[in-house]
């Protein structure tokens, strides 16, 4: 079980954040069950032991107070947090979703909108947008900026490591990157209607040469991401595939997250 | 006329639905038909449905929160068997429409109306008769508790049968509990259950409180407690303190959805990350006010069947208090993935984790109150060793995932759902199970089955590492929570393991009942006379089982903790002479309650369908319901000397002379 558990997911990362966190949760693991382990094993060998029926055990029936004992049991739980709270403020800052990563490399900037009920990926350089999918360099840090045309969703690429949450009229942050050419699954992992399952994408990861290609075939062959196509993107809708649109001549992160959207369509139209 | 409702509101066309309608209003209609046939009528309102004594209630209860076990736990099959069915391309039996409103009602089921009466339950049965009082402090302000809680209980299963209930999880997150994403009764129907049980939540913390602060056997100052009474302290100060909030939260959302109020919402300045907010500091007390009295059932346990007085006394007070101001100190470790910035998220992560301090002393505490014992291997010590082996790594993998780091790959994922089942079944139910076994017999003079007590036991152990062990390895996959469907067909095996977890589970709260039947047939032989039958410490030991309406004949006088144990050790009972005993005054059976809560039924169901007269009604009534007991002047009914004497007489009290003087001082210390 645990072994299937590590060739995907969390315990697979391809990508310095989940890899920083993976080798957090072995680490806080391996600590804690230092502590868990031994009480488990005692819990059980005490309560056998002192049974009702073992003449051998000594009974001590006044026996509920020792200092010494008291002081070493407030100890070995204040050692453990203090020590995994020392890993808890300093990682909490090195991986702190909007702090960039760490790379001789410039970030590429993604845009993200969740809508009902799919993902709209918009490269504000690049003026393309995709549906459902995006495809990003290896190697090279993504600096994510994320909202939420209506329900809150939260973003979640499990091998790449951390989530966040996108928020109608917010913006949140995130940074990420892919080291291995491969295709990783993403998902919401914020419950958001009934369209919610279906609310996965994929993230290709491309080396440099491919990702050129992938790009100039982008904007060679797809279609314009303009108001009315965008109009028609936040109406519900589930399972939709994948859309890709080689021209973006608006700012349509800009239109949702400043709350314009709202005058392309409005969920009581739904009702 | 109606408002919103109509028969189109009647779901005929789910036959799942429809069949649970039908099975529901057959079983009813044979209890009825029973009760009825045989004439309990009257004895059922005089001694139960009307009755202010805290042990009527406290069993009350406890038979809600079985009957509503059963319901949330249906939903969890029903979760279990969807998410073992629809892998790949396959999608399972439940739509989403459904299977949306079946994980929110699990959820709110299983906290508000299985936990909470459970807890509530076991608090208002035992903490009076620890205390070595006559009731609780506000007896029916007690009973107008429990009644809300029912009517909180009968609105949401009638969301079942009419209308729908929210398909939005179990905290209603806005902006999708907003009218603008929810648009249907079942939002409200959450709100106005939800409402109502709080209402009488709060007022059942307020009472609880009052009775710990205010009402003790004389002599018992706070260090002579018994360390279930703490934690109750600890569990009812955080319900006074969380629940308001509880309140103030639903009725802003109320507001939105009602009124065109913008406090949530995307548009018009409102904020949904308001919401929760707020609904997390009330959401982090809650668990603890489920988890401290499920600590304090297990110090009790532990104690008696050891056969020596709980290690470490003062520490596990400490460590309760702790705890108790500690956890409103830790909301925002439910949303570190919210953006809130690496300060913040490591203050809250840092704080969550210093809790597990005080709860890892707690552990050690009853690691050594089993160390020189003599360990009875009772049903109850069964639940705690259970307990301690399942808690510890639950409490594991809650302090992982207070590092925020490693919450950002676990937020949301089935890991968190096999944490907190961990948790809450590992500590919550394991507790009200050995709560429920201990104090059986003193409310019904007679011992649970033991075998059947174990089986019982071993289902829901097994069924628990079965069910959930596979949710942790799938959310370190990448599985993510309230997936209707999911594309990876190799998680399909897991997922079926889970649901056989489920169903070993399910036959041990088959086993329940049938645990219940069986010893009540064999009642005679289980039967307690001595009033103590684990020869335990406490002072609800010391009187009869079942105890009088009126609990202690005499008060008794407390001179140090583990009261009883010290009496018994020097050869003194606590039971009154006879011949000494005067008229007792106990508080009359009132129908306020039940009446209060019919007319808040009908108020909550019209509000839900918007039928405005018929709102008007329902909380017309109430206040009259209200207003006609404020105007009683019979509240008290008096015990006559005589009936006390012959209840003493026949449940061997002392000889009818030759009372020392320490009775003599409890005469004087008798409180009015």
């Amino acid at each position: 079980m645990m072994l299937a558990s590590c060739r995907e997911g969390v315990l697979d990362p391809q990508g310095p954040v989940g890899q920083a966190e993976r080798v957090i949760l072995g680490d806080a693991t391996a600590i804690m069950l230092a502590v868990v382990i031994p009480v488990i094993v005692l819990a059980l060998v005490f309560a056998w032991w002192f049974r009702a029926g073992n003449r051998r055990a000594t009974y001590r029936p006044e026996w509920d107070y020792s200092g010494r004992i008291e002081l070493i049991i407030w100890a070995i739980p204040a050692l453990v947090i203090l020590f995994l709270g020392g890993i808890a403020w300093i990682s909490s800052h090195e991986l702190d979703p909007p702090k960039p990563l760490e790379s001789a490399k410039s970030a590429l900037e993604v845009e993200v909108v969740s809508l009902d009920w799919r993902w709209l990926f918009v490269y504000p350089h690049e003026h393309i947008a995709t549906v459902n999918y995006l495809v990003v360099p290896t190697g090279v840090p993504v600096h994510f900026r994320l909202t939420s045309t209506s329900v809150m969703n939260s973003f979640f690429i499990p091998q790449l490591g951390s989530q966040i949450y996108t928020m109608p009229g917010m913006t949140t942050q995130l940074n990420l990157q892919a080291d291995k050419p491969g295709i990783y699954e993403g998902l919401s992992a914020q419950f958001s209607g009934p369209g919610f399952s279906d609310m996965r994408f994929t993230l290709r990861a491309e080396s440099g040469e491919g990702f050129a290609a992938w790009l100039a075939q982008v904007r060679a062959e797809s279609g314009v991401l303009n108001e009315p196509v965008l109009a028609q993107l936040v109406r519900p809708t589930r399972a939709a595939g994948e859309l890709t649109y080689g021209s973006v001549p608006q700012d349509p992160f800009e239109m949702v997250a400043g709350g314009h959207v709202a005058t392309l369509w409005s969920p009581k139209e739904a009702l | 006329m109606f408002g919103r409702l109509s028969w189109s509101a009647i779901p005929f066309d789910q036959p799942i639905v429809m069949g649970t309608c039908a099975t529901v209003g057959v079983v009813l209609l044979v209890i009825f038909a029973l009760v009825t046939i045989k004439g309990w009528w009257p004895y059922l309102w005089r001694e139960w449905i009307t009755s202010v004594d805290h042990k009527r209630i406290g069993a009350m209860y406890m038979i809600l929160g079985l009957v509503m076990l059963v319901r949330g736990f249906s939903d969890a099959l029903m979760m279990r068997s969807q998410q073992a069915l629809a892998a790949g391309h396959a999608a399972g039996y439940l739509p989403p429409e459904h299977y949306d409103q079946v994980f929110s009602a699990h959820g709110t089921i299983m906290i508000f109306f299985v936990a909470m009466p459970f807890v509530i339950g076991l608090m208002n049965f035992a903490l009076p008769l620890q205390l070595g009082v006559r009731d609780v402090a506000f007896p029916v302000l007690n009973s107008v508790s429990f009644w809300l809680t029912a009517a909180g209980v009968l609105l949401v299963n009638l969301s079942l049968f009419v209308g729908e209930f929210a398909r939005t999880g179990w905290l209603a997150y806005p902006p999708l509990s907003e009218l603008a994403y929810s648009p249907g009764v079942g939002v409200d129907y959450y709100l106005w259950s939800l409402q109502l049980s709080g209402l009488g939540t709060l007022l059942s913390g307020i009472n609880l409180t009052t009775t710990i602060l205010k009402l003790r056997a004389p002599g018992m100052g706070y260090k002579r407690m018994p360390v279930f009474c703490w934690t109750a302290l600890a569990s009812n100060l955080l319900i006074v303190a969380a629940f308001p909030v509880l309140t103030a939260t639903f009725a802003m959302l109320l507001l939105d959805r009602y009124c065109g109020f913008h406090f949530f919402t995307n548009d018009l300045g409102g904020n949904p990350m308001m919401y929760v907010n707020l609904i997390w500091i009330w959401g982090h007390p809650e668990v603890y006010i489920l988890i401290l009295p499920a600590f304090g059932v297990f110090s009790e346990v532990v104690a008696t069947f050891s056969g020596k007085p709980l290690f470490g006394y003062r520490s596990m007070v400490l460590a309760t208090m702790a705890i108790c101001v500690l956890s409103f100190m830790v909301w925002l470790h439910h949303f570190f993935t919210m953006g809130a910035g690496a300060d913040v998220n490591a203050f809250f992560g840092i704080m969550t984790m210093i809790i597990a301090v005080p709860t890892g002393v707690k552990v050690f505490n009853w690691l050594f109150t089993l160390y020189g014992g003599r360990v009875r291997f009772t049903v109850p010590i069964y639940w705690t060793l259970g307990f301690i082996v399942t808690f510890v790594i639950g409490g594991m993998t809650g302090v992982l995932m207070a590092i925020p780091p490693a919450d950002f790959v676990l937020h949301n994922s089935l890991f968190l759902i096999a944490h907190f089942h961990n948790v809450a079944i590992g500590g919550v139910v394991f507790g009200v199970m050995a709560g429920m076994t201990y104090w059986f017999p003193k409310a019904f003079g007679f011992k649970l089955n033991e075998r059947l007590g174990k089986a019982v036991f071993w289902c829901w152990f097994i069924g628990f590492y079965l069910a959930f062990m596979p949710l942790y390895a799938l959310g370190l996959m990448g599985a993510t929570r309230r997936m209707q469907h999911y594309p990876n067909t190799h998680w399909q095996p897991l997922m079926l393991v889970a649901l056989a977890g489920a169903v070993v589970i399910l036959l041990g709260i088959a086993l329940t009942v049938v645990q219940i039947v069986v010893s009540i047939r064999q009642r005679h032989a289980n039967r307690d006379r001595t009033g103590d039958p684990w020869n335990a410490r406490t002072l609800e030991w010391s009187i009869p089982s079942p105890p009088p309406a009126w609990n202690f004949t005499r008060l008794p006088y407390v001179e140090r903790a583990d009261a009883y144990w010290h009496m018994k050790e020097e050869g003194v009972s606590g039971r009154a002479a006879p011949a000494s005993l005067v008229d007792l005054h106990i508080p009359r059976n009132t129908p306020v309650g039940v009446f209060l809560a019919f007319f808040a039924v009908i108020a909550g169901f019209a509000l839900i369908w918007r039928i405005d007269w018929l709102a008007v009604v329902g909380l017309v009534g109430a206040v009259v319901v209200v207003l006609r007991e404020y105007w009683k002047t019979e509240r008290e009914r008096t015990v006559p000397a005589e009936e006390v004497a012959a209840f003493e007489r026949a449940h061997g009290a002392l000889p009818e002379v030759g009372h020392d003087d320490r009775e003599v001082r409890v005469t004087s210390g008798v409180q009015s």
